[in-house]
């Protein structure tokens, strides 16, 4: 479905110096699979996202779609093709309703669609629909918008950017269920999930651990997850002593 | 007499309205009125100078509304009116007045309306004005309202005042004195382009005790064009006042924003929030990645924020 090969990254830091942020990435995103991307913070998860979106422009290495070199394509073109990101932290719009919002994810969507995917996501349309997506909502709020625009959008391939962040702990399961049953036996599709959530990550079909802009590990849950789950975990805490090898060195 | 196309099609982009009202109304065309009625509430009739109108609500009348557009399609005219509003106590009134301008000459057409209001005890008053131009030559289209408000003990009023393109100058002036428990919004909406030039001074006098007044402004600047807003909340007495001021700066435009805040009571809280700033381009992308092309993002997002 999609394919990222030799993928490189680089941005300018600080000080004006380049900074590799993606290092030589190859992964392949075959249809009909959820994949769990996890790994610490600033492990460059967010970055692939955004240059499988396009937001990021790699510096070297090629992104197929189906087969279709995808790599210099805009954003808006990467979109039409079939390509969706619920961003990590949303922007806000002043006088954008949630309505338009979603409108514009799935153009034609009639009201009776809309109001079911904000009902999935645990809003109810009555309360939300006319809202602002301004500054009067919280941040879980926004994040449950952003997810239900995907899902609504269902294009080949959805990135969901830490859908849990933000939102209360009773829900997060549920949403996180949410994602891995609507795309889990869905042969035509891809999704991929980046989460730290350890109920959620084993469900999934693979996990990729990124780590220094790097696949750290990469299997079926069943194969890997008993050997990387406590590694991850003095990662994300920032407790780990020594070379961290997810069980795979 | 009958309004012909172009005449009505301008009438429609400032009132929304596709055919000539029944109630009260004055439809003044090329500096002169055209048609004028009163109805049982509202009188509309000319003040006693003759040079404008002077519209008044009964006390007590409630769900009325005064439609008094203006419309100019003579090149070169410069048209100078006087009116004066009287919302009667306890009444409840809309009033829409507007300005558009057709000019395809080279020669100026300017339209300047200077309006008292005055919002009597308890009474309350939305009045909508918009401006609208349009023209294929170089003629320029300006407007230049100026408004001194009066809202007496207890009432309430919102003034919301919109011009999206089309309009080459503007210099709007509006003073307001607001009396005890008194409230006042002001709403404006503006985006400029080009070579054009908007400029709105705003000043507010929080007369009264417990008096209350809001501006808000949101404003685009494309072009080359340069608009200056200048909002001024006066408390003289125990009051609450806030501005409000929003402006997005594309091309190679210029914005000036000049809130004041005068405090003259320990008891008036005044406050000011002001920002400029270009499409953040979180935005753009958020919509892009959507399936927008740029242009149709940002059609989106400026459409919202002046919504
Ligand atoms: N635009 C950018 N400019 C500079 N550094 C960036 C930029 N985007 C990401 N980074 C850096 O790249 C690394 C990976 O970030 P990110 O992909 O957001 O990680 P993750 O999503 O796994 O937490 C971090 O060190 C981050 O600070
Ligand atoms: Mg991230």
């Amino acid at each position: 479905m999609l394919e990222l090969r030799n993928i490189f990254l680089q941005v300018d830091g600080e000080s004006g110096e380049k900074v590799e942020i993606l290092k030589n990435l190859n992964i392949d995103f075959q249809k009909g699979k959820v994949y769990a991307v996890t790994g610490p913070n600033g492990g460059g998860k967010t970055s692939i996202a955004k240059v499988i979106m396009g937001i990021y422009r790699q510096s070297q290495g090629q992104i197929y779609l189906e087969g279709e070199d995808i790599s210099d394509l805009s954003v808006t073109e990467r979109a039409q093709k079939g390509i969706g990101y619920a961003f990590q932290q949303p922007p806000r719009f002043k006088g954008i309703t949630i309505q338009d919002v979603m409108s514009i994810a799935s153009p034609g969507a009639d009201l009776v669609r809309i109001r079911s995917f904000l009902r999935d996501v645990g809003l109810c349309p009555e309360d939300y629909l006319d809202r602002d997506l301004g500054t009067g909502l919280s941040g879980g709020e926004i994040k449950r918008i952003e997810m239900a625009q995907l899902l609504l959008r269902d294009p080949l391939i959805s990135i969901f950017d830490e859908p849990e962040a933000g939102v209360d702990l009773w829900t997060i399961q549920k949403l996180l269920g949410l994602i891995v049953s609507r795309y889990k036996h869905n042969p035509n599709k891809t999704a991929v999930v980046i989460t730290h959530n350890e109920k959620i990550i084993p469900i999934c079909d693979e996990i990729l651990v990124v780590d220094g802009g790097t696949i750290a590990a990469q299997g079926p849950p069943e194969k890997i997850w008993h050997l990387i789950k406590d590694d991850i975990e003095c990662k994300v805490r920032n407790q780990c002593q020594g070379e961290v090898t997810y069980g795979v060195k | 007499m009958e309004l012909n196309k172009l005449e009505m099609d301008l009438l429609k982009s400032i009132t929304d309205l596709e055919t000539v009202p029944s109630g009260a109304l004055n439809i003044r065309l090329n500096g002169k009125a055209v048609m004028r009625q009163s109805s049982p509430n509202i009188s509309v009739g000319p003040n006693d100078e003759g040079t404008g109108l002077k519209v008044e609500i009964k006390p007590g009348a409630v769900n009325e509304t005064v439609h008094v557009p203006v419309v100019l399609t003579q090149p070169g005219l410069l048209d100078k009116v006087y009116n004066t509003f009287i919302v009667g106590e306890g009444a409840d009134a809309t009033i829409i007045a507007g300005c558009g301008i057709h000019n395809d000459s080279h020669a100026i057409s300017r339209h300047d309306g200077i309006h008292e209001i005055i919002v009597k005890r308890g009474a309350k008053l939305k009045y909508t004005e918009k401006h609208y131009g349009e023209g294929s030559e170089q003629g320029k289209r300006i407007l230049n309202p100026s408004t001194v408000i009066t809202i007496e003990s207890g009432a309430i009023a919102e003034l919301e005042m919109v011009q999206i393109r089309g309009v080459n100058d503007t210099m709007r002036s509006t003073v307001a004195h607001i009396h005890e428990k008194g409230s006042l919004k002001i709403i404006e909406r503006l985006l400029t382009q080009e070579e054009q030039r908007a400029e709105s001074d705003i000043m507010i006098y929080l007369d009264g005790n417990g008096s209350n007044a809001q501006v808000i402004s949101r404003a685009v600047a494309q072009g080359h064009s340069y608009q200056l807003f200048r909002a001024a909340l006066i408390g003289k007495a125990p009051s609450v006042g806030h501005v409000e001021c929003d402006a997005i700066l594309m091309d190679s435009a210029r914005i000036r924003s000049i809130p004041e805040l005068q405090a003259e009571d320990a008891d008036a809280v005044l406050t000011h929030e002001a920002a400029i700033g270009k499409i953040a381009g979180e935005q753009l992308i958020k919509l892009m990645s959507l399936g927008l092309t740029e242009q149709e993002a940002v059609n989106t997002i400026l459409e919202g924020f002046l919504r």
